[in-house]
């Protein structure tokens, strides 16, 4: 039983991840028709977010101090991070270890940047055109993207600490007398997600525009004949679905040192994520995340490897292929969508 | 000729020429001068020219002619080179054997992934493909070799070993891939005063099977097989009113272009004989989409353009490095060279596929049909400004 438990918990963090990135392929592909190959970019770069501010707020000017010695007998150099210079040591010094979650202060307006930048200067000319095409120039961008990354950070994992009030392990269960010892930061990660899955459905649910938007999705043409400008709506949207991966990347860069190919890594999951879920179902991507990410957090098991080697490698992907097979549509596919 | 009509056989006779004489064409400097950096005339840089160009040939068969676009060929290529490399391991150095067995097995894992992935089209298409080709990934990289059932060697790569059996092996022949006898690895040099000139056995191997394949691309474009597949492309819902199955005619395109994967595999093993698993991996995929897309998709010399333009560049970028970009800008003032070198450093070396991504989008951005339409547009424009003189007023601009 416990074990069982903890194993749906491990698999609730990466599957917040999958989540969160398939999300926002769905609102993408459900808004624009536009399949995004680059999104997987802009997760990594919220991570990568992340490591710059904690970077840039551990910039430190240096100062001898007289009254010490190091080892060699010299002044000692003393490393004073200009936050702390600024704020007070104390402040200054909590402020570095909260570098990760502030950094979603930093992320927000840089990925509705970024998802406008995108959206207007690249995918608008693109959809009139084929899906290969798409497919064609959003990996392109990818690459890009990414290179980019690597050039400004170098190809090594950059570690980025969570604070340390958030480091450790608590057990969760020792409210039901259980014995359940899960890292603090992916409880935290998880009702982040969950957070965020549910302020994007309160806003397609519960406001105009969101209402608006998921007309759009329904019948783009009869809402433009409504003296709508949808194309504006739809832009946003893309900014948004940008952001939900670009903060899914900044909260996950503790739980996986950010290197410049994760976005990769995991954009081909999500895709699959994506198919499984239904394209075009909002509620599908986020299940299908879920529930991937717990399957394969089961096939991990030692139990699991040691009945079937290398199960745990390929069972999103065989669970994909039969999916795809046996219900075309994907769990919560509807009709109509992406048909061929 | 063969078969030809005046137009291909001119293509096919031209493809010769340029494969058989590529030691000289891609060797145009003396190897002493400045520029000799720009020579790719040596034999490891011209296999993988025309391997990757039967691969992309191959894979154009499928993307060019169908449209279905697949992301999982690499895992063909991989699974070639890993068939090339157990035959020179358990029987002999013979490259004939290895490669032949490379295009069967790899050509029976076409068979069972097209089929499986043809149910779906467009989008799904290229996911189910991908979801495959990364499923073949993981298992070679991890599982398949473990020590009980090494069938892969994981990370270090499947490699020949002194004390594997090599059945057929004797001792006069030499100890690296052959051909009858003759090895991969022989290079007869040619020095013409300050130009030198290398000619090498693995490296017309691979030429003459790419002439073969060429010539079996063009058949098949040209024959009612190929007209089927181009029917697919341009409207698959009238050709099944037509009460034709386009399913047997893309599988058939999707298992020809896997068994040109891994034929190239296999040729690639022979000139060295490695498999690793990275050669599977997604961005190798998605490597080969590059060089289709970037020569021109649909057309026949396209592809082969392609993946001679990328590897070229590949090898030429990556080399260049601060000191070179310094020696070429000398000529700058000082702070103005500083200034370029600056600013160019970031595409070159390793930043080369920075250079390659953004190649990739423009040319999709900006001509779909990539470097063979790019040359028929100069084509046209040379010729029509010759002409302009005269029928500037009478030129009738094309509707959209």
């Amino acid at each position: 039983m416990d074990s069982i438990l903890l194993q749906i918990l491990n698999g609730l963090d990466k599957g917040s991840a999958y989540a969160l990135i398939a999300l926002g392929l769905t609102l993408i592909f459900g808004t624009l028709g536009v399949v995004n190959f680059a999104h997987g970019a802009i997760f990594m770069l919220g991570a990568f977010c992340a490591v710059t501010l904690s970077k840039v707020l551990q910039l430190s000017f240096v100062t001898i101090d007289e009254t010490k010695k190091d080892f060699l007998g010299n002044p000692l150099k003393v490393e004073t991070p200009y936050v702390e210079a600024w704020f007070g040591p104390e402040i200054g010094a909590s402020i570095i270890d909260w570098a990760v979650p502030l950094s979603i202060l930093l992320a927000i307006p840089v990925m509705i940047a970024l998802g406008l930048l995108m959206e207007r200067g690249l995918i608008k000319h693109f959809y009139k055109r084929e899906h290969a095409d798409q497919i064609l120039v959003t990996f392109g961008l990818a690459i890009v993207l990414q290179e980019i990354v690597k050039y400004y950070f170098g190809a090594n994992p950059i570690q980025t600490p969570p604070p340390d009030a958030l480091l450790g392990v608590a057990n969760l269960g020792a409210w039901f007398g259980l014995d359940l010892p899960y890292p603090i930061w992916r409880i935290v990660y998880f009702c982040f997600a969950a957070l965020i899955i549910f302020a994007v459905f309160a806003f397609l649910q519960f406001t105009t525009f969101g209402m608006v938007v998921r007309a759009g999705m329904a019948d783009r043409e009869t809402v433009g004949l409504l003296g709508i400008n949808i194309d504006r709506r739809f832009t946003i949207m893309f900014a948004i679905a940008a952001c939900v991966a670009g903060l899914a990347g900044v909260m996950y860069a503790p739980i996986n040192p950010p290197n410049y190919h994760m976005g990769m890594d995991f954009l081909v999951l999500s895709f699959v994520v994506v198919v499984v879920g239904g394209m075009g179902s909002l509620p599908g991507a986020v299940l299908a995340g879920f529930l991937l990410g717990i399957l394969e957090s089961f096939a991990s098991t030692t139990w699991a490897t040691t009945t079937i080697p290398g199960i745990n490698q390929i069972i999103i992907y065989l669970v994909a292929i039969i999916v795809l097979l046996t219900r075309p549509r994907g769990l919560m596919g509807r009709k109509g969508v992406m048909e061929e | 000729m063969l078969g030809l009509n005046k137009k291909d056989s001119t293509l096919l006779i031209v493809v010769a020429v340029l494969t058989l004489f590529a030691p000289f064409i891609l060797n145009p400097f003396p190897a002493d001068s400045a520029l000799a950096q720009f020579n790719a005339g040596y034999p490891d840089l011209m296999q993988r020219f025309v391997v990757f160009g039967i691969f992309a040939i191959g894979f154009n068969i499928l993307f060019g002619l169908t449209g279905y676009l697949s992301f999982g060929h690499a895992a063909f290529l991989g699974i070639g080179s890993y068939a090339a490399v157990w035959v020179f391991k358990l029987f002999t150095y013979n490259v004939v054997p290895a490669v032949i067995l490379a295009v069967i097995i790899a050509s029976i894992f076409a068979l069972a992934m097209g089929y499986v992935s043809l149910r779906r089209s467009g989008i799904y298409f290229s996911i189910l493909t991908l979801a495959f080709a990364q499923m073949m990934f993981a298992l070679a990289y991890s599982v398949l070799s473990n020590p009980k059932f090494n069938l892969t060697n994981g990370e270090t790569g499947l490699q020949v070993y002194a004390d594997d059996p090599q059945m057929f092996h004797r001792a006069g022949l030499p100890d690296l891939p052959h051909l009858f006898g003759l090895s991969m690895r022989a290079t007869y040099d040619l020095d013409i005063g300050a130009w030198s000139f290398s000619f090498n056995a693995g490296y017309y191997l691979c030429a003459v099977v790419m002439m073969v394949v060429f010539y079996l691309s063009i058949r098949i474009f040209r024959s009612p097989f190929g007209m089927m597949l181009r029917a697919i492309k341009s409207n698959q819902t009238r050709l099944n009113y037509t009460g034709l199955s386009p399913r047997p005619y893309a599988l058939a395109a999707f298992v020809i272009s896997g068994a040109y994967a891994g034929l190239a595999g296999g040729l690639m093993a022979a000139m060295d004989p490695l498999a690793g698993a990275e050669r599977m991996q997604w961005t190798a995929s998605g490597e080969v989409v590059l060089m289709t897309i970037l020569g021109g998709t649909g057309t026949l010399i396209g592809p082969v353009l392609g993946a001679g333009f990328i590897k070229y560049f590949e090898n030429i970028f990556s080399k260049i490095n601060d000191a070179v970009l310094h020696q070429w800008f000398a000529f700058l003032p000082d702070g103005m060279e500083d200034f370029v070198v600056f600013i160019i450093h970031p595409f070159v070396g390793k930043g080369w596929h920075l250079t390659l991504g953004i190649l990739f989008m423009l040319v999709v951005i900006f001509l779909p049909g990539g470097l063979v339409e790019g040359g028929q547009r100069l084509g046209k424009w040379i010729k029509s400004r010759g002409k302009s003189e005269e029928t500037d007023k009478a030129k009738i601009e094309p509707a959209e």
